[in-house]
């Protein structure tokens, strides 16, 4: 069957919209330039050699035992955080779900503990677990009194990073045992089964592609992890820092580039797996919406032991979170806690750190509105258009999600240090702050594209289709429908973005020029040199200002979000 | 009101797509040629997945046609976006924009085609009072009933004065009392208007209260183009005949044929029928009868047994059997007729201008 008239009068009617044609080659040109081509130069780079094309540098980097170390202790970590995450994260959602609470402090610490990460640098936990246990740690040295305790290493990097990545696992584990239809569960009870065996045989098979779902994103944060790692991992390096020291420390660009492969090759198969086969397979058994409530498990036996267990946990990393601004506050942690404002006040005038907050500030700002406004068209081209490409844009969106930080920087210093393809075309980009902004965007853009499609997904195709009908172009369709429409997740991409560009750091610290201050950075600084006062009082104002963002974000939400409809001006 | 009406004419529209299941190609429209006159109001009728929703579809322009050409107006518009074309469509979900108010719903397409101000004003009060939404300019949208979002979807169709109107099952939606309302509301807006409308639906009495003509499809095919009397009385097909009312087909042999009118065998008895197309003597046919056109008698006619026989109050509702084939027939005014019970044998007879032989 020929269905060539169709295929070119759809091309037809594509081209007679200028404005849409030109946004597919832009934003393709943008993907491909700040995404795909940056990791295809770190192939290039780790291939080819004076010699030609071989593997003679990934010999010589696999031969370096403190790289092969790097990888075992990547994987052993990943391995660690993921199962630990997976279990504290099913743990609270079990709770949460299926224990009846006898007050509503529980749910409320949990709805804490699962917001804390996302607001928060991604560093901050570190900075508390060497506050509380390290050498000078209080409740190491003052209440347990080991006065030679050491954090750093697997330990340390294991447990900040189970702390920070659980609630992930949390609130995914939650949706899926929601979705689980009660009489399932009570159909065993009914046959005589208890509820540890209907757990196990119920309850437990119907989510364990939702585990292993689980357990791959989180093994993957893990291993792209690199803030935790540099300033808790101590000698123990992971990928993450080894790929950094390798280009920083060592000035061996192949060697970085290559190692780098090897990383994004393992994040790459990870995600592979969990995208294509755990993400489909754990939403498809569990497709049923639940029927009625569920009955709550009463028993004292049971609620008692978990509340406790639970709040514990809960309070223990509400408490961690607390603990940084009051490393700011105290004269020598560990030592002297008179109360000072000494750190703040050094901030501000010994480390630029009006400064730094303002470059953070200006160069997220700039950014938010760009990722905002890139990942919603990109969800609305996934989602309501057909036309040649979009495989690939979607494609490559979704792989900036598997792209770690590092990798991603060592790319952008391979590929724009001397311009694309080393010719010279766009050097002036590195090394200045829109570069900055683009990693920005990069690193922020699938979470913005992941909610916008979902949000996108809800609206009724035809909608849009009536107002196209009514004369409107694509972009008047886009600017006064889908736009509108979408403004809750417009907004919130907006501040996500803005949070995560903020508190980013992976990427940047290879790209960041000392003509500008990024917090992140200075924080990683002063943590490295142990100078937890001064990394405290920065970290806590950024806490603040983040905080302060997702606030600014909710009222906004409530006051002119999608639940009221406002009234356009004509 | 109004611009000029226009007419449309697809000539040998195909639309092909792919089963997402079996990754196969097929065909969901067909060799569909169709010539629909200016200002006239024509109905796309069949069971749900015949392809009428592609048909409008590739008429509004959503869609493009695999083979053939489609004119509005003598114009070939193949090529043409829908926001180019001047056709404007009411969707089945009614698709009204939900962040606007019903007056800026149906300014919008006013809007973009920037009038100013007052004439947008005059034109929108003008049509809400049409459709009998007077003094509702600023309630949203999601205030509204059903019926109520129907008749702002209608009226943002129709203030762009179109040249032609597309309806997707606009009534689909409603409840069964509001359906029939709404449906003698769209045919006086329409008449009202001056507008040509293609209107696509499954519930074939709504297509016969509303339609100058309408399209029968089957399968991707036109099975049947006609007024409603045409089809109703002269199906072309059993498909066409069971889709629209009801029908007994009999089947039946020729026996011998003078011009138009003949003589067919049904289970050994000989009737005369007119209108019967020309055929061999011998071959095989089948009678199409409507139940409200039978009557059953003591003599005379086709010899039956009366396997069910049902009070209806305005009707006795029967099921008799002719030999082996089941024939249901309705008898009307039930009260100074004589009943019928189940297993007593009776004769079905019927005036031989009221079958059509297929
Ligand atoms: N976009 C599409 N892709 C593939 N098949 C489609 C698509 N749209 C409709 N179809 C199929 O084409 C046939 C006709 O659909 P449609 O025109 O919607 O039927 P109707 O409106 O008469 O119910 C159906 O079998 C339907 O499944
Ligand atoms: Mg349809």
């Amino acid at each position: 069957m020929a269905k060539k008239q169709s295929a070119a009068l759809d091309r037809k009617k594509f081209l007679a919209d200028p404005v849409m044609v030109t946004t597919i080659v832009v934003l393709i040109a943008f993907l491909a330039l700040f995404i795909l081509y940056p990791l295809a130069i770190l192939l290039v780079d780790s291939f080819i050699t004076e010699e030609g094309v071989g593997l003679s540098i990934f010999r010589r980097v696999m031969g370096m035992p403190n790289f092969r170390k790097a990888i075992t202790n990547t994987l052993k970590v990943g391995f660690f955080v993921g199962i630990a995450s997976t279990l504290i994260g099913l743990l609270f959602a079990y709770v949460e779900e299926y224990v009846k609470l006898r007050t509503r402090f529980l749910s409320g610490i949990f709805k804490v503990v699962s917001m804390l990460p996302v607001v928060s640098p991604p560093f901050v936990l570190s900075l508390s677990m060497i506050m509380l246990f390290g050498k000078a740690g209080i409740l190491t040295r003052y209440i347990l009194h080991i006065y030679d305790n050491n954090v750093y290493g697997f330990w340390g990097i294991a447990v900040v990073q189970t702390m920070t990545f659980f609630p992930v696992c949390y609130m995914m584990l939650k949706g899926l045992l929601k979705n689980i239809d009660p009489s399932l569960e009570e159909a065993a009870r009914d046959m005589g089964a208890s509820r540890w065996k209907v757990f196990m045989t119920v309850t437990l098979p119907l989510i364990l592609p939702g585990l292993g779902n689980a357990f791959l994103v989180t093994f993957i944060e893990s291993i792209a992890d690199f803030a935790n790692p540099m300033i808790i991992g101590g000698s123990y390096d992971t990928l993450a820092t080894t790929i950094y020291l390798q280009i920083t420390g060592a000035y061996d660009k192949e060697g970085a580039s290559a190692m780098a492969v090897v990383l994004l090759c393992i994040t790459l198969v990870m995600f592979v797996v969990q995208k294509f086969y755990l993400e489909a397979k754990s939403t498809a058994t569990l497709s049923g919406k639940a029927s009625r409530q569920r009955m709550l498990v009463k028993e004292r036996s049971v609620t008692l032991p978990l509340s406790i267990l639970c709040s514990v946990m809960a309070v223990f990393v509400i408490m961690m979170y607390i603990c940084v601004p009051f490393g700011a506050l105290f004269k020598t942690w560990g030592y002297d806690f008179h109360l000072t404002t000494k750190w703040f006040t050094q901030v501000f005038t010994k480390y630029k750190g009006f400064k730094a907050f303002k470059d953070s500030f200006i160069l997220s700002l700039i950014a938010s509105p760009i990722t905002a406004l890139i990942s919603m068209v990109i969800s609305y081209l996934v989602v309501k258009r057909k036309f040649k490409g979009k495989g690939f844009i979607e494609a490559v969106s979704m792989l900036a999600m598997a792209v770690p930080g590092t990798v991603l920087g060592i790319g952008y210093i391979r590929g724009f240090s001397a311009g694309v393809f080393r010719t010279g075309f766009l050097q002036g980009l590195y090394g200045t702050g829109a570069i900055l902004v683009i990693v920005f965007v990069v690193r922020s853009l699938p979470t913005g594209t992941r909610s916008g499609i979902s949000a996108l997904r809800q609206i009724d195709k035809s909608i849009e289709e009536s107002a196209y009908d009514m004369g409107a172009d694509s972009l008047t369709v886009f600017m006064t429908v889908t736009l509108p429409l979408i403004r809750d997740s417009f907004l919130s991409g907006l501040v996500t973005a803005f949070v995560r560009s903020i508190t980013a750091i992976s990427a940047i610290i290879l790209l960041v020029t000392p003509q500008y201050l990024l917090i992140t950075v200075q924080i990683n600084e002063f943590a490295e040199k142990g100078s937890y006062g001064i990394a405290c009082a920065f970290a806590t104002i950024l806490i603040a200002i983040t905080y302060g963002a997702v606030l600014i974000m909710n009222l906004i939400i409530s006051r002119f979000g999608a639940g009221r409809m406002i009234k356009e001006e004509n | 009101m109004g611009k000029e009406k226009k007419g449309i004419r697809l000539e040998h529209i195909s639309k092909i797509y792919q089963d997402p299941k079996t990754k196969k190609d097929f065909y969901a429209v067909k060799d569909v040629s169709l010539d629909i006159e200016p200002g006239s109001f024509v109905t796309l009728l069949g069971p749900s997945g015949c392809g009428k929703t592609t048909v409008l579809r590739m008429i509004a322009g959503f869609e493009s046609p695999d083979e053939g050409e489609i004119y509005l107006a003598g114009e070939p518009i193949n090529a043409l976006t829908p926001n180019k074309r001047d056709t404007a469509m009411v969707f089945q979900s009614y698709a009204l924009l939900p962040h606007y108010n019903i007056f800026d719903n149906v300014a919008y397409g006013l809007r973009l085609r920037k009038l100013d101000k007052d004439t947008i004003r005059t034109k929108v009060t003008d049509i809400l009072k049409l459709v009998g939404l007077e003094g509702m300019e600023a309630r949203m949208t999601n205030q509204l009933s059903g019926g109520q979002q129907q008749r702002v979807a209608l009226a943002r169709a129709l203030v762009l004065e179109p040249g032609v109107l597309l309806f997707d099952e606009p009534l689909s939606n409603l409840d069964a009392k509001l359906r029939v309302t709404m449906r003698t509301e769209i045919r006086r807006i329409q008449q009202e208007a001056g507008i040509t409308a293609v209107y696509v639906t499954h519930d074939q009495s709504e297509a016969m209260a509303i339609a100058d003509k309408i399209i029968i499809m089957q399968g991707g095919v036109v099975s049947q183009a006609g007024t409603p009397r045409e089809i109703y009385y002269t199906p072309n097909d059993e498909f066409v005949a069971d889709f629209i009312g009801e029908a007994n087909f009999l089947k039946g042999k020729l026996l011998n044929l003078d011009g138009n009118e003949g003589e067919i065998d049904i289970n050994g008895t000989a009737i005369r029928i007119s209108g019967i197309s020309k055929r061999e003597t011998g071959s095989e046919c089948t009678l199409v009868l409507r139940p409200e056109s039978a009557d059953l008698s003591d003599e005379g006619g086709l010899p039956c047994e009366v396997i069910l026989s049902c009070f209806m109050g305005s009707y006795q509702y029967y099921h008799v059997k002719i030999g082996d084939q089941t024939v249901k027939i309705t008898v009307f005014n039930p009260k100074n007729k004589k009943i019928y019970d189940v297993g007593e044998r009776a004769c079905v007879i019927f005036d031989s201008e009221n079958v059509h032989v297929l």
